[in-house]
């Protein structure tokens, strides 16, 4: 298992390490504040980092405390996550042949797919730079992330009065952090801009929890507009075509 | 309150979703459309989230403090800011608003 680990390592270039020591360092903050705004919201210790090893998703993660602090049912806020993770579906697809053929490895490279470690695999096109790419990436992330989540839910105990030091606008300000980057194409944006107005305008209304569903109506713009396409979505290499029968 | 059997409905089909593709790569192939669907669907909750727990507490409007720090990081992350700063300035901005009376 460690020789596995160190050939995985060598396979790295230096500018492919350096990019995931850094994604690391930004996943640590992220995943801390994750930890702190849990538990000063008032949540037990060991939600978040239940919540982190087992689903380690840090968005959907947000989401579902974000609904649950909001006032909403744990039903919602699982909807909630389990719509952000949707999109890990196609990820699934396009890092599917550096997981191997072997059920261990597939498991587990499975539950470690997450934005990151599948974007560090896309930037390559040699299969065992993919592998060491994907893996170092995922292996490494799950350590910070969570260790990161741990310490941040003790630190957030400490906290007293959070909304004195403004932490209450520290989770949308985590939000908009991780979701500007992907606001790329006119399509999207509109689609955001469109779901986040029913999103505050059903708030009055709904119970909490539910606007924020409400705001996938605003997709509805997005499908009615196929033909404009993110433009970094060209540039990505695409996952090398297999020998697959089509699905209709 | 989140009980542990909603963590584990959450954890249950993350995992679905991410092992999906794996196990049954070389039977189908995921229409591009679809995969533009969810990406757009993530993109827009997140938005949406963020917008409302930035405005909203509850189901009454929060007060100016907490919207005009989220504006910060909103400026500051469309000029690629770091992450850290981004956080940081946020809460200091809605902090000092408090400070200074503004709720």
């Amino acid at each position: 298992m460690r020789s596995t680990w160190r050939t995985l390592v060598s396979g790295l270039d230096r500018g492919t390490a350096r990019d995931i020591a850094l994604v690391c360092v930004a996943d640590v903050l992220v995943g801390a504040s994750f930890g702190a705004i849990s538990v000063s919201g008032g949540l037990p210790w060991w939600v978040p980092v239940v919540l982190s090893v087992v689903v380690f998703a840090g968005g959907a993660q947000f989401a579902a405390v974000g609904v649950v602090l909001g006032g909403g049912s744990a039903a919602a806020g699982v909807v909630a996550g389990l719509v952000l993770n949707a999109r890990l579906l196609p990820f699934g697809f396009a890092v599917a042949d550096v997981l191997g053929t072997r059920w261990r490895t597939r498991l587990l490279g499975a539950h470690l797919t997450t934005d990151e470690s599948v974007a560090f695999a896309l930037r390559h096109d040699d299969p065992a730079r993919r592998r060491s790419a994907f893996w170092v990436c995922a292996v490494a992330l799950f350590g910070c992330w969570n260790l990161a989540v741990v310490a941040g839910a003790f630190a957030g105990r400490l906290v007293a009065d959070t909304d004195a030091f403004g932490l209450d606008a520290a989770f949308p300000a985590v939000l908009v952090a991780l979701v500007v980057p992907s606001l790329t194409s006119s399509r999207t944006r509109l689609a955001a801009a469109v779901g986040a107005v029913l999103a505050v305008a059903a708030t009055p209304y709904l119970p909490p929890g539910l606007p924020v569903l409400v705001a996938l109506l605003g997709l509805a713009v997005a499908v009615r507009r196929p033909g404009s396409r993110p433009p970094e979505r060209s540039s990505e290499p695409a996952p090398e075509p297999m020998s697959v029968e089509e699905c209709r | 309150m989140m009980p542990l059997v909603a963590i584990l409905a959450l954890a249950a089909g993350t995992f679905a979703f991410r092992v999906a593709g794996p196990v049954a790569r070389h039977r189908v192939e995921l229409p591009q459309r679809v995969e533009q669907l969810l990406s757009d669907a993530a993109v827009v909750l997140l938005v949406a989230l963020a917008v409302t727990s930035a405005l909203m507490a509850g189901q009454h409007f929060a007060g100016p403090a907490r919207p005009a720090g989220v504006l910060v990081a909103g400026v500051l992350a469309v000029r690629r800011a770091p992450f850290p700063v981004i956080v940081i300035a946020a809460a200091a901005t809605t902090a000092g608003l408090r400070l200074l009376g503004v709720a």
